[in-house]
């Protein structure tokens, strides 16, 4: 099959994301470019781990006096239920339904729009209120790195999804862009598990102490 | 012929020792000359791990050199295929079966070992008699608190042989490193957390080497960096205890005795003062000693620890220190002085002795 | 030649290695590239032994010193040994496993410019203010406090170069997992695909720390963050470990891939198969994942405590068990076989004594407590010279003989190269034997001069007349590479007669597609197989049909050229008010150039399969 050829329902292969072979290795160097990013967030994490609370004055707010589970938490549904509708848009990307794939990417974009600002308005809470930027200590910085280093990769993910969809919306399916929109949501995949992560180590182990 | 060969081989081994004796260095600064317990251990780790590794190399040099005569294409037209070996399952058991042993002789003793030099327990009992030395480090020179003693002093630090010697380390620039290698090994002296080790200096082995050792900084610090030496002075303890109560006797700056080393007094109280002191006690903490102590300036060996102790080196060293520590914190935080006031001051800062 | 590839002028073949997306010519992109910084750090190095030669020499400054170490280990490492390796990796992974290129050609280039842009950045840093000073670790404490620019050159260069071995690295993978040729199963891949296959995996582990560590410190000296400000809660051990951690495997990055070399060449000229193939690739990728346990024997002195002290003594003196079974494994290919001395065997052969010296000098530093005495010492300094020259450099000058036909069509000089070999090898072992014994005896390394009266004098003085030998070494050699081009004297598929793996099964060069139908593998050394069955090349394993081929591109160029722009803004942002635009132009450039290739739809082209058959007759004809 080649990439280019007009597809229909009937020829539309059960796995279009890795029928070619430019199709399988994208799809596997994509995964294993996904583990290098995994390393990468590793040593983000083990240095905000190493320098959270480490301030240098007694009055500089400390992970417990910032996070706020409610704001959170509302940022966390957003970007779960956005990984659950790439899903879907995934699952009609394999139907061939073009249309149906369009609109759950479109939520996905959307819940993903909401994290972005849920945590634009965070950062600018902890900056205005708590004096906690990414220069007043080395739990700052750490903090600011890690998880704006997640903000812009939700950031880059959300331009890459949109000129997708606006490339190809009048193109429809094929096989040539069936594997871009597939690793597009892997990507996104990776990004909300990053995030359950940084929810945990960061706000929830934050708040205990 | 026998008797020959004898003399032969004893000629052979007579060499041999020449060799291997120009091969263990200066007895003040060589690892391969060790002048304590520490530095003893170290010294034993290594030629245990030597031996190993000098055997490990002659059974690959038998194999590389029977290889060499009797596998070489003599013929470049000799078509023969030579047998295609996959492999042998014997033979690949025993080289990795035996390296795993000759790893496991080396790794019980270095791991007796590390714990071993890392036992300072001692230092933090109550009531402990165990000499505690804090050693900090600066851009290009060393500072030496004895908390015990209630003395600073720098450059040169003083030891007592034949007892463990207990050091806190850390740096107040950037990372530098301890090392006194006849010693023992090093210790970073890190920006962030004080580190803890000890030493120990054998009487005998310190006066074969003059009681001076030679320290060293080996971590990359900057500019002058070769330049972070210091001397370590190991001397007995009845010797180090009059050495201590001579200088916990220094209440005030030392009196000039000439003219001119009043004048040089003047001089370096007008000057100098504001960063060096000239008596011992430890009343300001390790950040607000900004330069070397000077109490015993006079007694030690060696200026800014690398040059030649007399008046000529002294007074080139004030008039501009830069070419000797390029990079140092001393150059330009004085005026300029004249060779009149050079050779006061050198009067003074010679003059400043605390033993006789 | 290719009917496609028409006689070009200069201009023309500029602009053909500009977008090159043929893995071919980018591996002559990266020997060029590499093979200049080598030249570069190799005279960075004559400076350094020039300055230690006497005590209390001036002929360079303490703070030059400085500058000097820290870009001679650099380049060496980032700039001369990755893409030199990574120029026969590229040359020669695909014609070993039967493929007509790497997965991401597109990707591939982008690599290359990467590297090539960060490199520059890097070393213009001479000339614009003064090169990195606090060497090539880098240390937090010192880099945060050196002045002037230096070290933001170091942070920002590789930042940029290392992004190119990582993507290179990921497409390595790709390509061996997804390209092989018909029947070439991973247990028959040659030695140095494996090696380049364990290798590109620990680039993709070990890069992100270093991309972190660099970013990190970016941060703090140029965007005023706190990660290494111990007044305001920082702590410089953070990036002692993200360095090491990416150091270490680092070291076994350039090392596997000069295992594979030198296996290749052990079974060529021995004309016998690899002994123990299946230990030595279990001792490959054993090597690969121990070198991730081992980071923190680089720390021993930082004060991490007895027991991490002695858990990783013990972890890096098990790596010596694997590269154990490795030389015997070599001494055992040619034990019984038909060794023939050419040079690249010359480079093998004198690898082993030189490499099982480094090797059991790193079990010596791997002892802990006897490494408080070897640490930052020049003992140090003679372990790891003999590991990386006396490992992966002989292994590069090895592997530039041996497949220098394979990628210009044309042999290196036979002699010239022995007389190379001979400067090289003796001047390698008189500049770093001594220097064991100078760190035993109390020198501390990187150091920029020496006091006399410790013993130190006559020693660096032999060490120093060593590097002229080396550098004579070198000399040689680049006379033998200009004269073996300007002579040209063309060759056939195998010139060495006793090719056993697919690269030699097609012609010298090869042509731009590679293999014109994909190859029947039979098993390990598989033109070998072919050989020993009378057969003169391989079986085809497809019929003749269309070649599938991408479109050359100058956007690889492109995205590299914005981030070196945007180097430049991040640098002067604090001093100059142009550099915040700058950053945002050179962004736009390489996410503009980005998200052009993106959206512009390159299928490629088809070579059809008359053109191939044409190009047959007239193969037979000339």
């Amino acid at each position: 099959m080649h990439a280019e050829e007009k597809m229909t329902y009937e020829k539309w292969p059960a796995a279009p994301e890795k029928t070619t072979l430019e199709a399988k290795n994208k799809f596997i160097g994509f995964w294993l470019f996904l583990g290098g990013e995994t390393t990468l967030f590793a040593s983000l994490f083990a240095t905000y781990l190493a320098l959270k609370d480490k301030v240098p004055s007694t009055e500089a707010a400390l992970a417990k006096d910032l996070f706020d589970l409610p704001l959170t938490f509302v940022a966390t549904m957003l970007l779960l239920t956005s990984s659950l509708t790439s899903v879907y848009a995934m699952y009609h990307m394999k139907n061939f339904a073009f249309k149906k794939m369009m609109v759950w990417l479109g939520l996905t974009v959307l819940l993903g729009f909401g994290f972005l600002g849920t945590e634009v308005y965070e950062f600018s809470h902890y900056v205005h209120t708590y004096k906690h930027t990414f220069t007043s200590s080395a739990f700052g910085s750490a903090f600011y790195t890690l998880v704006g280093f997640h903000g812009a990769h939700v950031a880059f993910g959300l331009c890459w999804i949109l000129s997708l969809m606006i490339r190809n919306s009048k193109r429809g399916l094929s096989l040539y862009n069936a594997p871009k929109f597939y690793v597009a949501s892997l990507y996104w995949h990776f990004i909300d598990v990053v995030w359950v992560f940084i929810f945990t180590v960061v706000y929830l182990m934050g708040m205990v102490g | 012929m026998k008797r020959l060969a004898n003399w032969r081989l004893l000629s052979l081994f007579a060499v041999l020792a020449l060799v291997l004796s120009g091969c263990r260095g200066e007895n003040f600064v060589s690892a391969l000359r060790p002048a304590g317990e520490v530095a003893d251990m170290q010294f034993d780790l290594m030629k245990l791990s030597t031996y190993v590794m000098v055997g490990v190399i002659l059974v690959v040099m038998i194999i590389f050199v029977i290889i060499f005569f009797r596998f070489r294409r003599k013929d470049d037209k000799d078509e023969t295929i030579p047998k295609q070996v996959e492999g042998s399952h014997k033979l690949e058991i025993l080289w990795t079966s035996i390296p795993i042993l000759l790893l496991l002789i080396l790794a019980v003793p270095t791991v007796s070992a590390t714990f071993n030099l890392a036992d300072v327990s001692p230092m933090d009992k109550k009531n402990s008699k165990a000499l505690v030395i804090n050693v900090r480090s600066h851009l290009y020179w060393w500072d030496f608190e004895y908390p015990g003693q209630k003395l600073v002093t720098s450059q040169e630090l003083v030891v007592p042989t034949n007892e463990r010697v207990y050091f806190n380390l850390k740096s107040l620039d950037v990372k530098h490193s301890f090392w006194i290698p006849a010693a023992g090994g090093k210790l970073d002296t890190n920006t962030d957390n004080i580190n803890k080790f000890w030493l120990e200096f054998d009487d005998k082995r310190s006066n074969e080497a003059g009681n001076l050792f030679y320290g060293k900084c080996a971590e990359l610090c900057g500019p002058s960096h070769a330049l972070m030496d210091f001397k370590v002075k190991a001397i007995s303890r009845d010797k180090f205890d009059a050495w201590v109560t001579a200088m916990q006797d220094i209440k005030e700056p030392q009196k000039a005795q000439s003219d001119l080393a009043v004048q040089g007094q003047d001089i370096f109280n007008k000057s100098c003062i504001g960063c060096h002191a000239v008596t011992p006690e430890n009343k300001l903490p390790d950040t607000a000693r900004q330069a070397p102590n000077l109490t015993n300036f006079g007694d030690r060996s060696r200026i800014a620890g690398i040059l030649k102790h007399d008046k000529e080196k002294l007074k080139q060293w004030i008039s501009n220190p830069e070419p000797y520590k390029p990079g140092n914190l001393m150059t330009g935080k004085y005026d300029e002085m004249s060779p009149q006031e050079l050779d006061a001051l050198a009067e003074y800062l010679m003059g400043l002795k605390v033993q006789e | 030649m290719s009917t496609i590839a028409q006689k070009k002028g200069f201009g023309g073949t500029l602009w053909d290695f500009l977008t090159t997306v043929d893995h071919k010519k980018i591996a002559i992109l990266y020997l060029i590239a590499g093979g200049f910084f080598f030249v570069v750090g190799g005279l960075e190095a004559v400076f350094i032994r020039i300055q230690l030669a006497v005590p209390n020499n001036d002929f360079v400054s303490a703070g030059a010193f400085n500058q000097i170490i820290t870009m001679h280990g650099t380049t060496m490492i980032f700039l001369a040994a990755m893409p030199l390796l990574f120029a026969f990796m590229n040359a020669v992974m695909p014609l070993q496993i039967g493929a007509r290129d790497v997965a991401f050609p597109f990707v591939n280039a982008l690599g290359f410019w990467l590297f090539f842009f960060g490199g520059i950045f890097l070393n213009l840093s001479w000339f614009l203010g003064g090169a990195p000073d606090a060497g090539w670790t880098s240390y937090a404490s010192l880099a945060i406090h050196s002045k002037g620019h230096g070290v933001d050159f170091y942070v920002l260069g590789l930042q940029i170069a290392g992004l190119g071995t990582l993507i290179g690295g990921i497409n390595f993978l790709v390509t061996i997992i997804n390209m092989r040729a018909p029947g070439m199963t991973y247990m028959r891949m040659p030695l140095f695909t494996w090696s380049t296959f364990v290798a590109s995996a620990m680039i993709l582990f070990a890069f992100p720390p270093l991309t972190v560590g660099l970013t990190l410190m970016m941060f703090d000296r140029l965007f005023g963050a706190n990660f290494f400000e111990v007044a305001m809660g920082g702590n410089t051990v953070i990036w002692e470990h993200l360095f090491w951690i990416f150091g270490h495997p680092e070291v076994y990055i350039l090392i596997l891939p000069a295992f594979g070399i030198f296996s290749e060449i052990f079974a060529i000229f021995s004309r016998k198969r690899l002994f123990g193939y299946s230990s030595m690739v279990f001792a490959t990728v054993l090597i690969g994942f121990l070198g991730f346990m081992v980071w923190a024997h680089h720390m021993f002195t930082t004060g991490l405590g007895p027991v991490a002290n002695a858990i990783f003594a013990v972890a890096t003196m098990a790596i010596g068990v694997p590269t154990g079974i490795k030389i015997f494994n070599w001494l055992f290919t040619m034990w019984g076989g038909s060794v023939k001395f050419t040079t690249p065997m010359y480079y093998a052969f004198g690898f082993i004594p030189s490499f099982v010296c480094g090797g059991v000098t790193g079990i010596m530093v791997a002892t802990a407590a006897a490494d408080y005495q070897y640490h930052d010492t020049y003992f140090v300094v003679a372990h790891f010279h003999y590991v990386i020259v006396g490992g992966v450099v002989l292994a590069i000058l090895a592997a530039t003989h041996l497949w220098w036909p394979k990628m210009f069509g044309t042999m290196l000089n036979e002699t010239l190269g022995k007389i190379t070999f001979w400067f090289f090898f003796i001047g390698f072992h008189l500049t770093f034997f001594i220097q064991h014994f100078l760190g035993l005896w109390g020198m501390p390394r990187r150091v920029f001069t020496y006091l006399p009266g410790q013993g130190f004098d006559a020693s660096n003085m032999v060490s120093s007349i060593g590097a002229a030998f080396m550098s004579i070494g070198v000399l040689v050699l680049l006379y033998n590479i200009i004269m073996t081009q300007v002579k040209n004297v063309k060759v056939g598929n195998d010139p060495w007669g006793d090719g056993r793996t697919l690269e030699w099964a097609i012609p010298s060069p090869p042509p731009f597609y590679n293999f014109k139908q994909l190859p029947l593998v039979r098993g390990l050394d598989a033109l070998w197989l072919e050989k020993m069955a009378g057969k003169k090349g391989m079986t085809p394993a497809e019929p003749l049909g269309d070649i599938h081929m991408p479109n050359a591109s100058f956007i690889p160029f492109m995205i590299s050229f914005g981030l070196f722009i945007a180097a430049f803004g991040a640098m002067y942002h604090k001093d100059y008010s142009w550099g915040l635009p700058v950053i945002i132009l050179g962004l736009l450039v390489t996410f503009g150039s980005m998200f052009l290739r993106s959206i512009k739809d390159d299928h490629g082209f088809h070579i059809h399969k008359e053109d191939l058959v044409d190009d047959t007759e007239k193969g037979a004809k000339a």
